[in-house]
This record gives structure tokens, sequence and C-alpha cells, in this order.
């Protein structure tokens, strides 16, 4: 397919309807926060927006990212819109491999200099370059050749945007996020274990329309869709604010579907858009099925303590360092005491 | 590390450990102090019924002093129970409890806690202006008394902006109300707020001695 075609000839070659076309406009207005009135504008700019090249980079991580993407309930308007970027390289995709491969990388590089994304997911082991490699390059090395053209670098999944699982104490492998080597180019991280397939296309879809990149949050997310938290638009906020929670996973609070955040839900200080885009074709999320929601689109989510633990509960360490508290605590006590006695003691003695 | 991360981690551990050795450093100090012996004929074999009488007597109010201190009595039992209250039963804390004793307890519905902590910390801020505009109690104040009900007072705000999650962002709040939790717990062992532990203890104390001489605490 030419990087020449506009995405309206694509999307026509492809069998969707103007109709399909301006649904998919409305529903990215709307996922972005923005007012109808821009929905004409939105599908102007992506009726006339060229296939911009789009390197995929994948490094230390489990594939988890790409699969979310491609199993984005394929064939929909996202898949599509994703397909409609030149996609020039994605190694756990492609057919090619080995030197092959590497020339296509090399190749859309040069042939886009300046102008083609680079999506990233994984991290970038420093401790020892060797740990992920890919045609012989370290994972560093390959990312900053690659980052040198790049109009923009978007970090797919919490790995490539904040370490994530590699990262975990102890990080045996030096994990480090995009952002903590390339300094030079706008990132955006799309964090996530896995990310959401329609915040992916929509940071695209965004870039198709305007050219530019979404505003971010202080980590760097789309506000868009990471501005507000799961607890905020969660279907079972109501049930937190009487303090109704289930305890257990099989009680009665449970199967009347009340809140899971005494069941370590993370919810109230985890910001994505799962309660709204929701998963498998907006089919639930997480909390929909049971389960409290793990974090996974905050940084360092791995090594906050149980998934199970409530955010009240603390971190308090352990029995022994208060029992130790407590006998120094007494220890002192008992000091202080012997003071004060000797000092009476003496009083006393002069007295009489 | 997040404010948050921060809050319920470290200075939570931290906290505690403070917490512990201010408490057994109180506690052990004042019971090895020094007594004199009392050589009376003790009038009872136990000192436990004078004991266990002045703990009930004094926490009444007594009919002699009923005009002079009726007010604080009354705004004293109000913001202790809903502070008790907004403590042990609000259901997001009893998770606290759970990881800390290992067991938790029923809690009530949010709608009563937040009632209790409202009327606590109106009763609590009042009895802190009163103090500063207050001609005698002006004079017999101390800092212990200021920062004994501001650390009083700080998590009642911090733990109601929270759950109304206005100002700061949620997990921010969330780590101001913990913060301030430690506050409390920093505080706690140096100051009045000992109290806690021993008022009780020195009620019976004194009921228990008098008892011994025949004389009602």
């Amino acid at each position: 397919m030419s990087n020449s075609m506009t995405l309206a000839e694509i999307l026509e070659r492809r069998g969707v309807s103007r109709r399909g076309f301006l649904k998919f406009s409305a529903g990215i207005a709307s996922l972005m926060a923005m007012p109808p009135s821009m929905i004409p504008r939105i599908a102007a700019a992506l009726e006339n927006a060229r296939r911009p090249s789009l390197i995929y980079l994948s490094f230390q991580e489990c594939t988890g990212c790409t699969e979310s993407l491609t199993r984005s309930h394929a064939p929909t308007l996202e898949g599509l819109i994703f397909e409609a970027i030149s996609l020039d390289y994605h190694h756990t995709l492609q057919a090619a491999a080995g030197y092959g491969a590497e020339a296509a990388r090399l190749q859309a590089m040069e042939e886009n200099a300046g102008s083609y994304l680079v999506a990233v997911d994984g991290s970038v082991p420093l401790a020892d370059p060797g740990y992920s490699t890919i045609a012989g390059v370290s994972n560093v090395d390959m990312l900053r050749e690659t980052a040198e053209g790049a109009a923009a670098i978007i970090a797919i999944g919490t790995c490539a945007s904040f370490g994530g699982i590699p990262h975990a104490n102890p990080n045996p492998t030096g994990a480090v996020p995009i952002s903590d080597i390339v300094k030079d180019k706008p990132i955006i991280n799309v964090s996530g274990c896995p990310p959401i397939p329609t915040v992916i296309t929509g940071v695209l879809a965004q870039y198709l329309t305007f050219g530019k990149l979404p505003e971010l949050d202080d980590l760097g997310r789309p506000k868009a869709f990471f501005g507000q938290t799961i607890h905020d638009r969660c279907y079972r906020r109501p049930f937190y604010e009487k303090g109704q929670y289930a305890e257990t996973f099989d009680d009665e609070g449970a199967r009347k579907g009340w809140c899971l955040f005494r069941l370590g839900c993370k919810g109230p200080v985890t910001y994505n858009a799962c309660a709204t885009l929701k998963w498998n074709a907006g089919t639930s999320f997480p909390i929909e099925s049971g389960h409290g929601c793990l974090g996974c689109s905050e940084p360092n989510f791995w090594d906050k303590g149980s998934f199970y633990d409530s955010l009240s509960a603390t971190q308090w360490g352990s029995p022994a360092n208060l029992g130790a508290a407590a006998l120094a605590g007494a220890a002192i006590g008992a000091g202080s005491a012997m003071l004060a006695r000797r000092q009476q003691k003496k009083a006393q003695e002069k007295q009489s | 590390m997040t404010l948050l991360d921060f809050a319920r981690g470290p200075a939570m551990q931290w906290a505690l450990i403070i917490f512990t050795i201010g408490i057994f450093w109180r506690l052990v100090g004042t019971v090895l102090l020094y007594r004199r012996r009392d050589f009376s004929q003790p009038r009872r074999k136990s000192g436990l019924p004078d004991g266990a009488r002045a703990i009930v007597m004094r926490s009444v109010l007594p009919p002699e002093l009923e005009h002079n201190i009726v007010f604080q009595h009354v705004t004293g039992y109000l913001w202790h129970i809903g502070y008790f209250v907004t403590v042990l039963f609000l259901g997001t804390h009893i998770p606290f409890f759970k990881s800390l004793l290992g067991f938790g307890w029923p809690h009530l519905p949010n709608a009563i806690v937040m009632i209790a902590a409202a009327v606590s910390l109106a009763v609590l801020v009042m009895l802190l202006v009163r103090r500063m505009l207050h001609p005698v109690l002006q004079k017999i104040s101390t800092s212990d008394d200021y920062i004994s009900v501001i650390v009083t007072i700080l998590p009642l705000i911090t733990g109601l902006i929270s759950y109304a999650n206005i100002g700061f962002i949620k997990e921010t709040n969330l780590a101001l109300h913990i913060l301030s939790v430690e506050l409390l717990l920093l505080w706690f062992p140096f100051g009045k707020l000992m109290h806690l532990f021993m008022t009780f203890p020195s009620r019976y104390q004194v009921g228990a001695a008098f008892g011994r001489r025949g004389v009602k605490a």
C-alpha cells in the first residue's frame, strides 16, 4: 500500500462506508473529550491524512502489548486505522527476519527522516546490553539510532513508559523506561499492562488529525485517556460512597457487586480509561469481572505490595521492628525511672 | 517513590516505631517511679472496688460542678465519641487495623461515620477557637495544648477532604491524610494525648489509694 494514499482512499478501498467513517470520527472526538463541533474537522483531517511511517520496536517485553493491539477485535475501524499507518517495521509481526527486516527499518528511517513515528514496547536493559538484542544490536543502541530521526516516540505499555515488570525490584537487568534514554524527542507514554488498544489507536488518530501530539499529564500520558482515575468512572463507585464493600471474593457483597476497595482495588489511584473504554470490544473491564484494579498503568505498580492489600492497609514493616521498639522504649522508661528515683533519694537525704 | 508510597511505607514504619518507643517509655517510666510506702492500716482487702468506682465516677458530671463544667463535659464527650466512631468504624479504616493487628471488625455505613466525623471536627474547632479567645484559657494553655488539638484535628480535615475528593488529586489527598495520622502518632506519646493510656489507670490508682484509707475518691 502506497504511503502517498490518503486515509480516505485506503478506507474506501477496504469497503468502509462514509457513515462508518464518521461514526469513528465521532468516537475519537468523544474519547478525547472534544465537542461535537470537532467531528467534521477530525473527519476531514483523517480523510486527507497521509500514512505516516511507524517503526515498532519491541524490547524487554512479554508481547502482551502487541497482543492487545492485534486483538483489537478486528476487523474494526480502529484496526483499519492502525493498518492505515504504514507499519514499516515490527519484528514480532513481520514475516521478514534478520538482515532483511533490519534493512526495512533502516530504509523507513531514511525515507521518512524527521517525520516517522517510533512505537516502543518493553523496557531497555542497561546492566548488560547483551540481555536483549535484535539482530545483534542491543536495545539501547537500536533505540538511540531509531529515535534520532523520529518525529515522536510512543512508549506503549508500562514497561516502555515506566520500566514495568522488568524494572521491578531487584531489577536484575537494569531495566529503564524509554524516557531515561531518549531526552530530545517528544515521548507519549501509553501505559498499561497491556494498554487499551483503543487508547493506542486514539493517540495515533489524534496525531493524524492534528499533526501534533496530545496534551499529556505529568507522567507523559495523554490526558484524554489518563485524565481520570478508574475510581472516578467506576460503576461500583456508589457502593464505595455508601461504605458497602466486598470482604472476600465470594461473599454476599461480592455477589451483589459491591465495591472492591477492601479486596485491594487500586482504582482510586490509577489513571486509565478501562472503566469507560473497557476491553474486548467494550465488553467489560477487570472490576466488572469481579477483580480489583491492579494499578497496572502506574509506575512501579509491581513493587507496591500485594495486589490484594487495600490502599488503607499500611506497609508497617515487621512485628520484630515494633517488638524492638517496645523493648527500647521500656529500657528508656526504666532508665529514666531509675534516674528519677536516685534524684528523689538524694533530695530526701538532703531533707533529713 | 510517590508521596503516597512514602506515606504508606517508610513514614508509617517510622511513625509506628517512634510511637511504640514513646508509649513504652512513658508507661514503664511512670509505673517504675518511686512511690512512698503507705504505712496506714488498709480499710479494704482489695483496691479493686474503689479503683473501679473512681473510673466510673470521674467519668460522669459531678453534681457540685454541674454548672461550671457542663459545656466542657458535653463537648468533650461529643468529639471523643465522634472521633472514635470515625477512627474505628469507617469501612476504609478497618483494613489498616487488620494489616496492623491481624484482625478486623464490622464497620458502620459511611453516612453515619461522616456525620460523626463532621460533628467531631466542628466541636474540636470550636474548642480550639475558645481556647484561643477565652482570657483564662489563654493564660493556662501551653504549646502542648495547641499542638495536641491541631494534630488531632488534621486527620479529620484531611480525611474528610480525601473522602470528598476535593482539592488535590485523590492520591495526594490520601497521602496527606496518612501523613497527618503519622504526625498524630509522632506527637502522641510526648504530649497530653498520652491521656488515652494514662486516664483510666490513674483514676484507678487514685480510687484504690483513697479507698485504702477509707476515703471516697
